[in-house]
């Protein structure tokens, strides 16, 4: 059992991997900073034009830039209240 | 002149305020005239950690609206004659807390120590950015954990930013990575991050591990430093820590899982 588990150990297959992976990521994106400075006021438009069509809170819409690789990503993340 | 030293973390409950107790203490006993001041504007705490809760009369707040004089302020420690604290004020809000403020309670207090230790708060607020703005150096307090690794990284880039130094363009402060509650059990299954993982991303000097230890609650229970515990294995890696911001090259301990021998570890027990 032991033995066993000494091997496992050096592979690195716990959660720690993960953790790293994921702070990878986030570190980089927390880095670029807040992206292009024309965000806020694209998150306003948009929160206007949705709410022609269906009422959401102020924070429902969130936008971002993600780098991947060399191309840039607009990500819109929009929640729909519960109706 | 004095160094300034601002003990810092992002992440609320790493250690901070253990940290800059063991390292204001080890500083008083290798006879450096240190003083250390809690920044936490409200939630005062530092004088818990070093015992001394009974005898705050004036906070650093009082010292910088002219309430009190810095000398009235100072707590001398019963234990190192070369310690005075400056607690943190418990009622009033974080406003009272001026940069212009700071800098003269700083400026008055270098004329006659060696090191002030400034303990900041949690947060990237100006709580956190008033205790780190006029330092000299940084000791940077992570847990080896996603989100305490991730502020970190956060407040180094504000160390590197929004400083004193940085803002007059001067040498930049030394930041150093102090990594906390660590427990090379867990890492060694794969469940915690290692040294090298952490390291890896936030890319600084590592001032010092310190493990995972009952002694650290002990310590605060009894309200004294836990660096004073020789018993302890938080304790020594403290005395390691304060040895090595003065600069002695010290080897990590306490960062590998207990030696069982070979035998021990092929066949568990
Ligand atoms: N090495 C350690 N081993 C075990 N417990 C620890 C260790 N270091 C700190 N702790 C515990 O973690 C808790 C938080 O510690 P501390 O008050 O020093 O953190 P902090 O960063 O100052 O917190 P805050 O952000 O609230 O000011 C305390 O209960 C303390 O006893
Ligand atoms: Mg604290």
């Amino acid at each position: 059992m032991a033995l066993l588990d000494f091997f496992k150990q050096n592979r690195k297959s716990g959660s720690a991997a993960k953790a790293k992976e994921r702070l990878q990521i986030l570190v980089a994106h927390d880095r670029a900073g807040p992206g292009p400075s024309y965000l806020p006021q694209l998150q306003r438009d948009l929160i206007k034009v949705i709410r022609k069509y269906v009422h959401v809170d102020q924070d429902a819409v969130n936008v971002r830039v993600e780098q991947e690789g060399n191309q840039e990503i607009l990500e819109l993340n929009i929640v729909l209240p519960d109706s | 002149m004095a160094r300034i030293i601002v003990v810092t973390s992002g992440k609320g409950g790493v250690g901070k305020t253990t940290t800059s107790a063991a390292l204001a203490t080890g500083l008083a006993a290798r006879g450096h005239r240190t003083a250390v001041i809690d920044f936490d504007v409200g939630l005062r705490n530092l004088d818990l950690v070093m015992g001394c809760e009974r005898r705050v009369v004036f906070d650093l707040v009082n010292v910088i609206q002219g309430e009190a004089g810095l000398r009235q302020a100072l707590i001398r420690d019963k234990r190192q004659p070369n310690l005075s604290i400056l607690a943190a004020s418990q009622t009033r809000d974080k406003d009272a807390l001026s940069l212009e403020g700071v800098g003269k309670v700083l400026d008055e207090l270098a004329e006659s120590h060696d090191y002030i230790v400034c303990d900041s708060p949690a947060g990237i607020e100006k709580g956190a950015t008033m205790a780190m703005y006029f330092a000299d150096d940084a000791i940077v307090v992570t847990n080896p954990e996603v989100s305490s690794v991730r502020d970190s990284d956060r407040m180094i880039g504000i160390l590197s930013s929004k400083s004193r130094r940085a803002e007059q363009n001067l040498e930049p402060i030394r930041e150093r990575l102090l990594i906390t509650r660590y427990s090379p059990e867990r890492v060694a299954k794969g469940e915690m991050l290692s040294i090298e993982d952490v390291q890896d991303i936030l890319a600084l000097d590592l001032i010092g591990v310190i493990p995972e230890s009952e002694s650290v609650l002990n310590a605060s229970n009894a309200g004294v430093p836990v660096i004073m515990d020789e018993a302890s294995n938080a304790g020594q890696a403290y005395q390691d820590m304060v040895d090595r911001y003065l600069g002695e090259e010290l080897p990590h301990r306490f960062t590998t899982v207990g030696k069982k021998g070979l035998f021990g570890r092929l066949f568990g027990g």
